[in-house]
């Protein structure tokens, strides 16, 4: 009885897995601009490698009678770094494609991060010399 | 305290790595939690000069609620993107990016907000305003802009506002 619980549960984690992963990749081709093109891969895959490292995490917890953790971490470093990723691509986008009119207004400054040159910053780069 | 503060510079940075430690060896014994422990001084005393500033959390434990309800976000978020991905043609798609004007200052509490918008439903953190005042989010979908924010500002930058400030 236990055991086919925790095959069901596998199964069900592995499936889901499978089909966000392919989700996100499908996102990647059908969305038709580059900044929505992130969201896809960003969060869909994202949640695709979550559900089947969650799989690998039962079937080892179920069946190799001694847990493995490695899951909950590699799943931990994913939540991490997988924004720091979507916002470099998101930055080079706006670098390299949109000038500051395209973009809302950022309120009480001036600038967007991105588009300020570094001479305006206040802390610019020191005169080598 | 002062020389403590010296020594251990991030206390939170030191349980993390410590426990990070533990996950990474797979079997809990006293040998990897002393050389766990080891690491978790060693690593935040070396790299202190990089991260000079110390943040403090007034309420840490509210961490763990928010951890939850950013958690159970992602899942529902999943089903949101999957079923614009899905089901919506790109005609009747509205993206757009929308200014979320920032109360809190920590930079700490500010890069966290920027991943939690990134990874729930339908929100990517595309840039800060050159002081840090505002967020730039572009939403895959966002028939009502104002919404959208109104439910950031509310969801997230309260809790951890209340957790940081």
């Amino acid at each position: 009885m236990m055991e086919q619980i925790l095959d069901i549960l596998i199964v069900v984690f592995a499936v889901l897995g499978g089909f966000f992963g392919l989700l996100g990749s499908f996102g990647l081709l059908k969305l038709n601009d580059p900044v929505s093109r992130l969201h896809a891969p960003t969060k869909t895959s994202t949640l695709g490698v979550g559900a089947i490292l969650l799989a690998s995490f039962f079937h080892s917890w179920g069946y190799d009678h001694h847990g493995s953790s490695h899951e909950l971490l590699i799943l931990m470093f994913l939540l991490v770094t997988a924004p720091v990723t979507a916002n470099f691509i998101a930055k080079v986008h706006i670098s390299r494609h949109t000038k500051p009119e395209d973009l809302p207004s950022p309120g009480e400054d001036r600038l967007w991060a991105t588009h300020m040159q570094p001479e305006e910053n206040g802390d610019a780069p020191q005169q080598q010399g | 305290m002062k020389i403590l503060n010296r020594l251990v510079p991030h206390p939170y940075l030191t349980l993390m790595l410590t426990v990070t430690w533990l996950m990474l060896v797979n079997r809990f014994s006293l040998n990897s939690l002393v050389f766990g422990l080891f690491l978790g001084l060693l690593i935040p005393f070396v790299t202190q000069p990089f991260w000079p500033n110390r943040p403090k959390l007034s309420k840490p434990l509210n961490l763990i609620g928010y951890v939850a309800v950013v958690l159970w976000d992602i899942v529902v978020a999943n089903f949101i993107v999957a079923r614009i991905v899905l089901f919506m043609p790109n005609s009747r798609r509205q993206p757009a990016f929308v200014t979320v004007p920032l109360d809190i200052r920590t930079p700490e509490a500010i890069a966290m907000l920027g991943g939690t918008i990134t990874m729930t439903p339908g929100t990517v953190t595309c840039d800060i305003s050159s002081e840090g005042h505002a967020l730039l989010v572009h939403c895959l979908h966002a028939p009502d802009p104002e919404s959208e924010v109104a439910t950031i500002k509310s969801r997230y930058e309260a809790r951890l506002k209340e957790i940081f400030e």
